[in-house]
């Protein structure tokens, strides 16, 4: 059987599409996880973010994926999960 | 007269009778417009007079809404004017005005079924063509979404996986029921949403019931909505409680509901999603989530799921008898109910020392020195219930005699009494009174025929007018 539409249980109160969370306004006391994909000079990139999102009073933590090629390892998501309350990833070069 | 009239004829190849009258069909277009649908595949009938359309897809099928192949339905303008099913010589002349159609022909010949008809179809065509009645929101997937994890991320989910509410999947839910799709029950709490028939049917398919289960779930959900129950307060409690289904009646066992052995555990569908449908209408149309209004210190794994069937006994009133139904009537019966404590009794063999059991192991409901806090469910095993049988004791003689012992002593109950600060106010101290409110104590039967062990079902401590009282509902088509 086709599952490409399914129907709505619930109040419909809230929009059909989910809507992405909102960002916080203020950084102060947050941790801010980075996430070097491990493309060349991503490291150099991230460390200009990392100053910025200081001065704005983040702690920042640092993550590496072992490769850009696979997505990131579980273990390293959950890392991230448990230790951070926002995290930036670069995609792409 | 026949020239003003035309003719859709709906036939398919895997039918003899379709094949039979295939030298009337000839005879039939020659003198009239014929269009024809044919249900399995082009290339039949082979007349080149008619207008054969390919209707594999069974869209114009469903449209004529035809039960029986050939079918032969005569129009006037756009309005039909009479069909007949089936080759029935006299009545293809009549509805045609043709005196003379298929005189090579036998006189009668049954047709085969439409494939419309054919098992598990019908709510495949209504979801693809229409004629379901269906309004609630659609929710489309893009193509590589697994629509259990699309369940899951929109929280549709009590944490286990839930069957994708598809239209098909809902429409054949929706023929469990003779009710409007549209009808509205009440309002579900937290959120107080309205709650219709449709939505019902789509969290019963989350649950995994099948169509027959649908009426079952659509009473507890009626009876939850009953103000006696008070299912927004239970829902908010920081108690364990939860909703708890006893079905007591024919219906039970015409749907394979377990009252028998591992009544209250794992392993029946039908008392495994009837009791989860609910808590999803809950979860999903009233809101009502942990965390949110759901504000449970520990919970109970009942909230998953509670539901099962009482046993028929022939020596005891039924649920239903002592609910103020009939015992022929098929009931829901809605309790706030934590989990399930044991209590053993291997040795009695007569009432008195089996009711003094009992009555010990309900003393500890909420907490020995609460009184008419909590109501009880006792749910008696056989080799129990035999006890008494044996005896002759009905089940109001021997809950009046667990009331009575289990009527206590207010020096036993004060706050300090025992060394526990809980309990009652000191005044108390020179009352008698009963663990259990009027009617806070209710007795049924189910379980395995081995073991000489009934299950306690602690209530919700706030009970009766204060909190919630049981509910009973006929269960209807």
């Amino acid at each position: 059987m086709s599952e490409t539409v399914l129907l709505d249980p619930g109040s419909e109160r809230d929009p059909s599409q989910r809507e992405p969370r909102a960002l916080p306004l203020d950084l102060s006391g947050r941790t801010v996880g980075l996430l070097d994909i491990s493309k060349p000079r991503g490291d150099v990139f991230l460390d200009e973010i990392a100053s910025l999102l200081e001065a704005e009073g983040a702690t920042v933590t640092r993550f590496r994926k072992p490769t850009f090629t696979r997505p990131a390892p579980t273990e390293l998501r959950q890392d991230i999960a448990e230790q951070c309350d926002l995290v930036l990833e670069g995609l792409a070069d | 007269m026949a020239e003003e009239s035309r003719y859709i004829l709906v036939t398919k190849r895997d039918c003899p009778t379709c094949q039979l009258i295939e030298p009337a069909l000839e005879e039939l277009a020659h003198s009239a417009p014929v269009r024809v649908f044919n249900q399995d595949g082009a290339g039949f009938p082979a007349t080149a007079a008619a207008d054969v359309i390919d209707d594999s897809e069974l869209a114009g099928s469903w449209a004529l809404d035809v039960e029986i192949v050939p079918t032969l339905i005569r129009y006037e303008g756009e309005i039909e004017a009479g069909r007949t099913e089936g080759w029935d010589r006299a009545a293809w002349r009549a509805l045609t005005h043709l005196n003379d159609l298929g005189a090579s022909l036998p006189e009668f010949r049954p047709g085969c079924g439409s494939l419309t008809r054919d098992p598990g179809i019908a709510p495949r065509l209504a979801a693809r063509y229409g004629g379901g009645g269906l309004t609630a929101r659609r929710i489309d997937l893009a193509p590589l979404e697994d629509a259990i994890e699309t369940c899951y991320e929109r929280g549709w989910s009590d944490g286990l996986p839930v069957v994708p509410p598809t239209p098909e999947r809902v429409l054949a839910m929706l023929a469990g029921t003779n009710r409007d799709p549209g009808e509205t029950l009440g309002e579900v709490p937290p959120d107080l949403v309205p709650v219709s028939i449709e939505k019902i049917a789509i969290n019963a398919v989350m649950a995994g019931c099948r169509p027959e289960y649908l009426p079952v779930v659509i009473s507890a959900v009626e009876a939850a909505l009953e103000e006696p129950f008070c299912m927004h307060g239970l829902l908010a409690t920081t108690y364990f409680s939860g909703p708890m289904v006893v079905v007591s009646g024919p219906l039970a066992r015409r749907i394979g509901m377990n009252a028998g052995g591992n009544a209250l555990g794992q392993g029946n569908r039908a008392n495994a999603t009837i009791g989860r449908a609910l808590q999803l209408v809950i979860r999903n149309v009233g809101g009502g989530r942990p965390g949110g209004v759901d504000r449970a210190a520990l919970g109970n794994p009942g909230k998953y799921t509670f539901c099962f069937a009482e046993d028929d006994d022939p020596a005891w009133t039924s649920l239903s008898e002592d609910r103020g139904f009939a015992r022929d009537q098929t009931t829901v019966t809605l309790f706030a109910a934590d989990g399930v404590q044991g209590i053993v009794d291997q040795k009695a063999r007569e009432p008195e020392p089996l009711c003094r059991s009992f009555a010990a192991g309900l003393r500890v409901v909420s907490h020995p020195k609460m009184v008419q806090a909590a109501d009880a469910f006792l749910v008696v095993s056989p080799e129990h219930a035999r006890v008494f049988h044996d005896a002759g004791w009905s089940k109001q003689r021997v809950t009046e005699r667990l009331h009575e012992l289990l009527t206590i002593d207010g020096s036993e109950l004060v706050q300090g009494a025992g060394g526990m600060a809980e309990g009652l106010p000191e005044k108390l101290k020179g009352r008698s009174l009963r663990k259990f409110r009027e009617g806070g104590l209710t007795l049924v039967r189910a379980g395995g025929s081995a073991g000489m062990f009934s299950a306690i079902i602690a209530g919700w401590g706030a009970s009766g007018e204060i909190g919630s009282s049981p509910v009973t509902r006929e269960v209807k088509p």
